[in-house]
């Protein structure tokens, strides 16, 4: 199981709270794990990726074991901590300005 | 006795505001969607607790939500717009051409008979229409594909459609506001669109009275003469007598024709509200003076409501999807503003309060009339 951490608004509109774990088939890429949370959550489709070029919302990053994913392939492979469920990907919005 | 139930779209939520026919005592309810941009709220005349509630911005891209309860409760619907067919390209603000992008849904429209068909107009312009209640969304293409679009192009706000008009008579008649491109009309339901803006004049354009280009700030119609639209255009008031065919300006008297929204009457055919803005480079009323003007003929003859409106010392807008009216006996009037406050005159905007004074920029104000 691969932990999630959305941002406030993304857990409202997906009526969570606290994290959220998927499973992912294949390879443990970035792109499977958004996937798998689209997947199990349908009403995230569009927010994280946009509907058309499937390419990340430019005011979301992605981070984990104090990496900056957000410019790593969809087919990138997830470090071993997140993989193996020791560390959460964090979905994280861009610092609001005013 | 009848009520009142104004939807409030603002840069950070949504809100309810409802009070009974006398329209004095009003409860707030909100903010739905708190912290997030809700460009419009809109609900079914057919089925008056069945909403539609835009939420569109930069984090989360577009998000619908729908209501089937007057807005107490709210669940997301599709939020896919795929542009159909041919992608295409539009003027981009360098003169350049750009392909095409959705960004948000600017405005909803809601069938007069069946709550779940809704047209949706989006940036960057298209037209799209749900026939099972917002389970899914398909687009109009003929409109995006009419052989003018390579000319359209955004303005400062983005190329927005933002203004959908059902002809009661016809609902295979629509008109559709573009800014800037200006208006289109089908009368075969979407399978044909061609641009109605002869007689308009932008004279920041090359050829000022060309046939597609014009920003469009809002049209709007009065239900039972739905050939007579009037129009806010960037700048001059204008209206049509003929279904688009022909426009001519009815500024008239006004201190300045600069604005946004415009509204008809409920029950008064020739009584249009707008609110003049001082410039299209200082979006505020002039001398800091919050008036709207009402014309009693149709337009040329204005008249400043000002009895409650602050008169000093303001300098808010009111954009253009924030005005609207009610549909009791006598006509309720109603605009928010950028800077927070929503305006209601329950006398046809002899007399103004503010039903709230402190929410966040309004970005739409639709008024509901229930049993």
């Amino acid at each position: 199981m691969i932990r999630v951490v959305l941002p406030f608004h993304l857990r409202n509109l997906a009526r969570v709270e606290g994290e959220v774990r998927v499973c992912v088939a294949g390879p443990p890429t970035l792109g499977a794990v958004l996937d798998a949370l689209e997947a199990s959550y349908p009403t995230l489709r569009g927010t994280i990726r946009d509907h058309q070029t499937r390419s990340r919302r430019p005011f979301l990053r992605f981070f984990a074991c104090q990496q900056d994913l957000s410019f790593e392939t969809m087919e990138a492979r997830l470090p071993e901590a997140v993989i193996r469920g020791k560390e959460p990907l964090l979905v994280v919005g861009a610092i609001a300005g005013g | 006795m009848s009520r009142v139930r104004v939807l409030v779209g603002t840069r950070k939520g949504a809100f309810v505001l409802t009070s009974d026919g006398k329209r004095k005592d009003w409860r707030v309810d909100g903010p739905f969607f708190s912290g997030l941009p809700i460009y419009h709220v809109k609900g079914s005349p057919a089925d008056p607790d069945r909403l539609y509630a835009s939420q569109a911005g930069d984090w989360f891209g577009q998000v619908v939500h729908r209501s089937d309860d007057g807005g107490s409760t709210w669940r997301p619907v599709d939020n896919a717009f795929q542009y159909e067919g041919p992608i295409g390209t539009h003027q981009f603000y360098d003169g350049t051409q750009r392909p095409w992008a959705f960004k948000r849904i600017w405005h909803f429209e809601p069938s007069a008979t069946d709550p779940d068909t809704v047209y949706a107009g989006a940036e960057d312009a298209a037209l799209f229409r749900t026939t099972d209640g917002g389970a899914s969304w398909h687009e109009l293409s003929a409109l995006r594909c009419h052989e003018s679009g390579p000319k359209w192009m955004p303005g400062a706000g983005g190329m927005g459609l933002h203004t959908i008009l059902i002809d009661p008579r016809d609902p295979r008649r629509i008109y559709i506001a573009i800014s800037a491109a200006g208006v289109f009309r089908t009368d075969d339901g979407g399978e044909s669109w061609r641009p109605v803006n002869r007689g308009l004049t932008s004279n920041f354009m090359p050829n000022p009275t060309a046939e597609v280009g014009h920003c469009v700030h809002r049209i709007t119609m009065h239900p039972s003469r739905p050939d007579v639209l009037f129009m806010q255009k960037h700048w001059d008031v204008m209206r049509t007598d003929d279904a688009g065919e022909s426009w001519q300006e009815v500024s008239g008297n006004l201190p300045t024709d600069f604005g946004f929204p415009i509204s008809v009457h409920a029950h008064e055919p020739e009584t249009v509200y707008v609110v003049p803005i001082k410039s299209d480079s200082e979006h505020f009323p002039i001398e800091g003076k919050l008036r709207v003007y009402r014309s009693k003929t149709g337009g040329h003859e204005w008249e400043p409501l000002t009895a409650g409106l602050p008169q000093e010392h303001c300098y808010v807008n009111v954009l253009r999807e924030a005005m609207d009216v009610d549909s009791l006996d006598e006509c309720g009037v109603y605009f928010g503003t950028t800077g927070g406050q929503v305006y209601a005159s329950a006398d046809s905007g002899e007399t103004w309060s503010a039903i709230v004074r402190d929410l966040p920029a309004v970005l739409s104000v639709e008024a509901q009339t229930l049993a």
